[in-house]
């Protein structure tokens, strides 16, 4: 017998993040990740935390910045309509600095578009969350397993860099059930001298704002948060090469894109195709230096997404395009099957590169 | 070196996600890699539910069961819609007190189990699906009486427990069908 439970991906995320220390989560219930909310409803009251179904998403992530601004761990979760909905929120928690963890279990969109899955928010999760200049660090599970490491790591790396961490995960992700152990390690604790604990009348109080009407000061804010990114992105990136040793031809595809590639390049390479893949785990920091090199040796880049297509600019930024990135996408709720990807890889082999 | 891949479909509340869910708990148990995927759409509130089980030696890809080794057709639309996915040399296995046509595909293997009758026939209504699940193990050649115990421990919820008994004589009836 293992020690291995079965999860639904939404579980092990819930479950991961009250191991990870946070006792209080803020939400909304939207499919297709609602089992994080009945999760976390369930659990609180029993373990002194607090679950609170906010009145709408706005409201989830104003409350967390207010528990962010405490100093402790705090989450909220939604899909894509509701993680629009959220943005305004993030862009303050990330203008006060302030850590927190957020979950997208992403579904088709536009609009309200559908509950299929979906990786089309990688933009708005890479890219432009909300107004201003911040990132958030974005992390892309591909497993169960992943679902509850990377929420765990997730909230490690807010406390580290005061910013938000974000799982972008998908409806497949989150619906799906796997074997999961929740031998979880978590980091040491971080202080946060800058918490607004009350000062007990033993030092000059803290503020947590994002208001600067000074636009030097506001400059400045700017300036060091992007510091701080840089060590981000040259410390934190992780993302995991398959059948890369001597790859001719390299997919990137991140979740379950990257597991419906695997099927492919499994078959492929029974036929004696060379193919290989890069997996991003993170989508911010982007694994530039794996592209890079892998641009080297490779003829040919495929981006398969479950999008119009959206990682492959960053594959192109990454490669400095000097090897042609094509597409294999399904959308709106679609997702791209095995033999698809498998046509591509041996258009791809056929071509040779050729522009 | 063997994955098998499942396909669960019926009607909502024929307990379609459960029998998966049973039958990854089992995979689990014989310490196999093993994925679970259901259908969240809107059928799942009514109408048709289905659920993707892979159970392998290996690491599973994709999650997704398009072209199942063995599906499980609890109902006449489920049968209509999946049985030409089904791959070459695979198995159907059908409600026939629910399902009048039989199988079409020759280069399938057929079973038709008339679960539903049987499961009332012997006092266990609403254990149509673990009988389907009992014939399905014995099938494949997977029903062991002791890791099928174990795995119906850990899918029964514990205010359930006491349908334990039930669940594993159903299962036997699947079996000895």
């Amino acid at each position: 017998m293992s020690d291995k439970v079965l999860m639904k991906g939404n579980e092990a995320i819930a479950e991961a993040a009250i191991i990870a220390g946070c006792r209080h989560y803020f939400g909304y219930p939207i499919t297709p990740q609602t089992e994080i909310a009945a999760y976390m409803a369930k659990r609180m009251p029993k373990i002194g935390g607090c679950f609170l179904q906010a009145e709408s998403e706005v409201a989830a992530i104003n409350m967390v910045y207010g528990v962010a601004s405490c100093g402790l761990r705090v989450m909220t979760s939604s899909s894509s309509p509701g993680i629009s909905l959220k943005g305004e929120g993030l862009s303050y928690l990330a203008g006060a600095d302030l850590p927190s963890l957020v979950v997208n279990v992403q579904r088709g969109g536009p609009g309200l578009g559908g509950i299929q899955p979906s990786q089309s928010d990688y933009f708005q999760a890479t890219k432009g969350a909300a107004h201003g200049d911040f990132h958030m660090i974005v992390l892309a599970p591909a497993s169960v397993q992943e679902m509850a490491d990377l929420t765990v790591h997730g909230f490690d790396l807010a406390d580290k860099y005061r910013m938000t961490s974000m799982i972008l995960a998908d409806g497949t992700m989150g619906q799906m059930m796997e074997p999961v152990s929740l031998d979880l390690k978590v980091g040491e604790p971080i202080e946060k001298p800058w918490a607004t604990t009350g000062t007990k009348l033993e030092r000059f109080h803290n503020i947590t704002n994002s208001l600067y009407l000074d636009p030097e000061a506001l400059e400045k804010g700017n300036f060091d948060r992007y510091k701080r990114y840089e060590t981000i992105e040259e410390n934190e990136v992780m993302y995991e090469e398959y059948c890369m040793e001597d790859a001719e031809i390299c997919i990137a595809a991140f979740g379950i894109a990257s597991r419906v590639a695997k099927n492919a390049i499994d078959e492929a390479r029974k036929e004696g195709i060379k193919v290989g893949l890069i997996r991003p785990i993170t989508l911010w920091p982007f694994p530039k230096k794996p592209f890079k090199k892998a641009a080297e040796k490779v003829h040919t880049f495929i981006s398969v997404e479950l999008s119009m297509g959206q990682m492959i600019e960053d594959v192109r930024l990454a490669t400095e395009c000097r090897r042609p990135v094509t597409l294999v996408n399904r959308a709106g709720g679609m997702i791209p099957n095995p033999e698809q990807i498998l046509d591509a890889i041996k258009n791809a082999n056929k071509n040779g590169g050729a522009k | 070196m063997s994955t098998n891949k499942y396909l669960f479909a019926g009607f909502g509340g024929q307990g379609i996600l459960f029998s998966g869910k049973l039958l990854a708990y089992k995979g689990l148990t014989d310490g196999k890699n093993v994925s679970w995927l259901p259908s969240y759409g809107p059928e799942m509130r009514g109408g048709t539910a289905s659920c993707s089980v892979i159970i392998s030696d290996t690491p599973v890809g994709s999650p997704i069961v398009s072209k199942p080794d063995i599906l499980i057709a609890m109902n006449l639309p489920s049968l209509d819609k999946y049985e030409n996915d089904v791959a070459e040399g695979g198995m159907i296995f059908y409600d026939s007190s629910l399902i009048e046509r039989e199988v079409i595909r020759k280069d399938v293997r057929a079973f038709a189990i008339p679960a539903t009758k049987l499961a009332d026939d012997n006092m266990t209504p609403t254990l149509a699906n673990i009988i389907m699940v009992g014939k399905v193990l014995k099938e494949t050649g997977e029903f062991d009486e002791k890791s099928v115990e174990a795995a119906l421990r850990k899918v029964i919820s514990a205010k359930h427990i006491d349908m334990l008994d039930k669940n594993l004589d159903a299962m036997k009836i699947g079996r000895d069908f």
